[in-house]
């Protein structure tokens, strides 16, 4: 910009020159084309995968439930095992949406369909990718967690009105989950190192404190499992659901702003190694 | 005529480790240029595309694409490039007319540009009857065509163009280089590279041949030729046992001798009276052939190897 045009200091237009390589402000143009390529494509595995949590519910909340009975929620008071383990798997939801479209997808387009090559030939930098990329699994994760909410009310296991904000906290979840899992991705060249992230993803969907509370486990099986990124989030949904906040809900929402914020600096710095080397 | 130079690289110098990929290599390209890089698979071409696109970051040396500095300003600069890579990345997710009008959004470009743009792009690749099929039904010729006319949606006033024809049958070849003309026509710069001496003649106006990373010859093909080869050459055949040792016998006609393994070449001004000498020592080639000499003839006596191995 001109000499004249004010309040634009020379530290200003250095940093945009530096983010002048990496982000053309485009992501819409990302997001625009995974909308057009949605289309014609994976329709089914996208259904599946919302439906992996909604089978859980119904086996393990309806099912063990009925011999479960009442336990303990986030506030002290009693409420039946599904509406205990239905955020949980909400939030398992979210993760699965976001991983599933920043993974596997990613990784495909990756080192296959070089889609990326392509798109840094044009104005587009790898933060516009990235941004775009983790939009389009945010966008999954948002639809996973809007019908699996409605499967939670049609239950009848939303008690309280502050529940409709697992939402946008599922979305919060999908936003790490997938920032980081692109970045991840980024590492993995073969199908064997993929399926990593499903040996790393399973016990920590079976062991967040999704099915029983944390204090089952010895104090250091605790301490390892509230370093896990799910636990936060099971936790978050879990108090959301039935209106009972504490301090730590703030730690759980500042966990995924931390999560994401370093996913995104990974994700970029990653793609500009590997495209802009 | 005095046309301003696009793209300017001094001592351009690309190492991936010990490997010297690109070697300190300088050259001009003026607006409008077609200008080639011919050399064999490994020579550092691609790597100098990939610079040029600023999607490489060099070594040394400098580079400035209508004088910005492609790493610097790489969104910038590929505002005004086209790039056609080696192999086609097109967007198989996306159908033929799609892939256009997405790319453009790449560009940032409005869909009231898009639209008749990619009517245009599709006429010019002859793909208008295609425009709704899938990428995955096309064949080889017509996928190059479509990432050639994806190339231009942005209007590019450079056009880089690694190896646009390699893995195409002559008739796609021809259509191919008859588009890559008419955009030559139309004023753009195109940089090429190329392993084919008959690609390099048909369009480049000016090339350098390139060999492990080093310019070895700089100017048209024209020029080349006659300042590296004689007017025309003799290939003979004497079958492949023969050939190597043949040699001798054959000192002394032509201005040079080059034997290879399948034949022998004699470089001579006048390539009809060497088989006359040939035949006058009592030598009978099982074939003979006399040709004029090529881009292939300069790159062998450059370089003692020939392009496509």
């Amino acid at each position: 910009m001109s000499v004249l045009t004010g309040g634009h200091s020379a530290t200003d237009v250095a940093r945009e020159r530096k983010f002048g390589s990496l982000y053309s402000r485009n992501a819409k143009a990302v997001v625009g084309r995974g909308l057009m390529a949605a289309k014609s494509s994976t329709w089914l595995v996208m259904v599946s995968g919302f439906f992996e949590p909604v089978l859980f519910l119904l086996a393990m909340g309806v099912g063990m439930g009925s011999i479960v009975g009442t336990v303990q929620g986030p506030g002290g008071e009693e409420i039946s095992y599904a509406a205990y383990i239905a955020p949980a798997l909400l939030a398992v939801s979210a993760m699965n949406g976001a991983i599933y479209d920043s993974t596997w997808n990613v990784f495909f387009k990756m080192n296959f369909a070089k889609l990326y090559q392509g798109m840094l030939y044009t104005s587009l930098g790898p933060l516009d990718v990235a941004i775009g990329e983790i939009f389009l699994a945010l966008l999954r994760g948002l639809l996973y967690a809007t019908g699996f909410t409605a499967v939670m009310g049609v239950m009848g296991l939303l008690t309280s009105w502050w529940a409709i904000l697992v939402i946008p906290a599922s979305v919060l979840i999908a936003f790490g989950f997938a920032s980081f899992g692109m970045g991840i991705t980024s590492f993995m060249k073969t199908f064997q190192q993929m399926d990593w992230i499903n040996f790393f993803l399973l016990p920590m969907f079976l062991f967040s404190a999704t099915f029983y509370p944390l204090s089952v486990y010895p104090q250091v099986i605790q301490w390892f499992i509230q370093a896990m990124p799910l636990w936060h989030g099971v936790e978050l949904l879990r108090q959301i659901s039935v209106g009972s906040f504490s301090p730590a809900t703030a730690i759980h929402v500042g966990y995924y702003v931390v999560m994401i914020a370093l996913g995104i600096m990974l994700t970029t710095g990653r793609l500009r190694q590997l495209f802009l080397k | 005529m005095n046309r301003p130079t696009v793209i300017s690289a001094r001592n351009l110098t690309k190492a991936y480790g010990d490997l010297t990929a690109v070697d300190n290599i300088s050259f001009d390209v003026p607006a409008g240029e077609s200008f080639g890089l011919l050399g064999p698979n490994g020579a550092g071409k691609s790597t100098t595309m990939k610079m040029i696109g600023g999607v490489s970051q060099r070594t040394s040396g400098s580079l400035t694409i209508m004088g910005l500095d492609p790493e610097s300003h790489g969104p910038e600069v590929r505002a005004h490039l086209g790039v056609v890579p080696q192999q086609d990345n097109l967007d198989e997710e996306l159908r033929v007319r799609e892939n256009l009008i997405v790319y453009g959004r790449y560009f940032g470009l409005p869909l009231s540009y898009l639209r008749p743009k990619a009517d245009e792009l599709l006429e010019f690749a002859q793909l208008t009857d295609k425009a709704n099929s899938k990428v995955d039904a096309l064949s080889g010729g017509m996928k190059r065509r479509l990432t050639i006319a994806r190339s231009l949606i942005n209007e590019p006033r450079i056009l880089l163009l690694d190896e646009p024809t390699t893995g195409l049958d002559p008739q796609a070849r021809h259509i191919l280089w008859d588009r890559l003309f008419r955009l030559k026509e139309s004023g753009v710069t195109l940089i090429l590279t190329t392993h084919y001496m008959d690609e390099a003649e048909q369009l480049c106006d000016r090339l350098i041949v390139v060999d492990k990373g080093r310019i070895m010859a700089e100017g048209s093909p024209a020029t080349l030729i006659r300042e590296h080869s004689s007017r025309e050459v003799l290939e003979l055949r004497f079958g492949s046992e023969r050939n190597a040792t043949i040699g001798v016998e054959l000192q002394g006609i032509g201005e040079r001798l080059e034997t290879l393994p399948d034949r022998v070449l004699i470089y001579a001004h006048d390539g009809e009276a060497a088989l006359e000498q040939v035949t006058a020592r009592g030598l009978r080639p099982m074939t003979s052939l006399v040709r004029r000499s090529s881009l292939e003839d300069v790159f062998l006596r450059l370089t003692g190897r020939s392009l496509v191995d």
